[in-house]
């Protein structure tokens, strides 16, 4: 049981060595002649206005945060759905209320357009 | 059927010769872990090979046809290539984010391949929470694009990774509430148990042909759908959308580092695949894979066959469909494919605890997908109908000399 995550500790290691390898390799096997305009920022020819990192719009955070409440839904599911051979009426008409909960949030999510893409 | 791993097998011949226990182990780990990893980064040259041969010949062109027979050397020698550029780093780039996000990028990939079943008894590892750990995994490939778009100092990069974020996000949801479905029928999340339940025995034969993508054909093609997001292809490859974004997130990056990230994409790709076939396309099961001796060399070569299938099938897709906008992106996501998979969920749920023998429920729950496919299919009719009508509207020449009046007769008065 715990060899099995072993093995997962094992490969881990590997996938990160291998690819920082070739990584290291190509920064060693390539050329290397830095100057002011190739090292600059690419944004097709024209020069950079300003700060990269500002304030972003709050879409990407609703989608993120409604995203959660379902990927987190999904991780409850999972155990339920493994054992649900031998589940009684009681968590089985638990678990579908469990889901028709999220429903109504993701109603109210589409009423209150967290949904639309403005 | 109870197949031993090939992980046991070596270790138990090794502790034979005399090695320690762990000692064997981990030995045999480690060269497991290495052959599964080379392979995943060796098999993109080929992967890139078909993607390029599949889409010069859906545009009517022959593809690399130069270096090696049929041009299979051109991938190794553009591999050749990048690993000779040079490496730059942008002036003003988060150090840690830029140089940590490619490894980041191809380790989430190439991890998911340790569950992945490829013949009887020939898995990296079978852990009993496969579909769990796929779902886990998945996410890194995200947070590494966003890592990517942050560390470049780029405000393209930046925008395109925040849209990474909400894409892979949105059908994230989707592609796990249709493992999900797998994982309700079957009461298993171990691929090698969900692979040998699609079994199908006819008189003692193994005839291999019980694949969960009949029963439940629905699910399949939602996976599918949301795979094609996941793996950033054609209909859903606006986040590298040429025209846009320059070249989405890793604009700034070149050489091996640009290479990490384009085969992670393309393992990527694969990987959903070869996923998509353990759960619904019966994994290594074909006729015959119970014999004793070729059972597990047939079982080998049926998985490579229905994964490279479904890899030439998502990349005819790639040649064929255009892209689509952002907000169509997410409309279909949040109020067409999850609305429909919880309520598969809730109807197979309710299927599984009748009181009627298994057959009928199967033929129940294909009905409820028949059901989900027909939904989905009325609801693009219906809004390629609307968007169709718009386009036409707006193009119509009548349309325009009725403006032409009205500024008219705005000049008039």
């Amino acid at each position: 049981m715990l060899s099995q995550y072993f093995f997962i500790l094992v490969m881990s290691g590997l996938a990160v060595v291998l690819p920082l390898s070739a990584i290291v390799m190509g920064h060693f096997l390539g050329p290397r002649r830095p100057d002011e305009i190739k090292n600059d920022i690419y944004e097709s020819g024209v020069e950079t206005i300003g700060e990269t990192w500002v304030q972003f719009r709050a879409q990407y955070y609703l989608i993120g945060l409604v995203f959660v409440v379902f990927d987190v839904e999904a991780l409850f599911l999972f155990p339920i759905a493994v054992a649900y051979q031998q589940l009684e009426m009681f968590a089985v008409l638990a678990t579908i209320f469990f889901v028709l909960l999220l429903v109504i949030g993701l109603m109210y999510d589409w009423r209150k357009g967290a949904l639309e893409w403005q | 059927m109870q197949v031993t791993q090939w992980s046991e097998a070596l270790s138990s011949w090794l502790m034979g010769l005399g090695l320690p226990g762990w000692a064997a182990i981990f030995l045999v780990y480690a060269v497991g872990s290495f052959i599964l990893i080379n392979y995943g980064m060796l098999s993109v040259l080929l992967l890139i090979w078909i993607t390029r041969k599949a889409i010069s010949r859906i545009q009517d062109r022959i593809g690399p046809n130069r270096v090696g027979k049929y041009g299979l050397l051109q991938t190794v020698a553009d591999a050749a290539k990048l690993l000779s550029k040079e490496d730059i780093t942008p002036y003003e780039a988060d150090k840690i984010a830029y140089n940590l996000s490619p490894v980041l990028s191809v380790f989430g990939v190439l991890m998911l391949l340790a569950v992945i079943p490829f013949a009887p008894g020939l898995t990296g590892v079978d852990l009993n929470v496969a579909a769990l750990y796929i779902v886990a995994l998945g996410s890194i490939g995200i947070m590494a694009a966003l890592m990517a778009g942050w560390g470049s100092n780029n405000k393209y990069a930046l925008l395109a990774g925040f849209r990474v974020v909400a894409q892979l996000l949105s059908y994230e949801i989707p592609l796990v509430l249709a493992i999900l479905t797998v994982v309700l029928l079957t009461g298993s999340m171990r691929f090698g148990q969900i692979v040998e339940m699609q079994s199908l025995h006819l008189g003692g034969f193994n005839l291999g042909l019980g694949w969960l993508g009949i029963v439940m054909p629905g699910a399949l093609i939602v996976f599918f759908v949301s795979s094609l997001a996941e793996a950033e292809l054609t209909p859903f490859d606006l986040l590298e959308a040429e025209s846009e974004l320059i070249a989405g997130f890793h604009i700034e990056y070149s050489g091996m580092k640009f290479a990490m990230f384009f085969l992670a994409q393309f393992l990527n790709a694969w990987i959903l695949a070869a996923v998509a076939v353990t759960l619904f396309l019966g994994g290594w099961q074909g006729p015959g894979v119970g014999l004793p001796v070729i059972g597990p060399l047939l079982g080998l070569g049926y998985f490579m066959i229905k994964v490279y299938g479904i890899y030439v099938l998502q990349q005819w897709i790639r040649g064929t469909f255009p892209r689509i906008r952002i907000d169509q992106m997410m409309y279909f996501a949040w109020k067409v494919l999850v609305p429909l998979m919880i309520g598969l969920i809730v109807a197979q749920a309710i299927i599984q605890k009748l009181p009627t023998p298994v057959a009928v429920q199967y033929v129940l729950i294909f009905i409820a997908n028949v059901g989900v496919m027909a939904v989905v299919a009325y609801v693009l009719q219906k809004y390629f109908r609307e968007e169709q009508m718009r386009t036409k509207r707006s193009f119509e020449p009548t349309s325009l000399i009725g403006s032409m009046q009205v500024s008219e007769k705005g000049t008039m008065y």
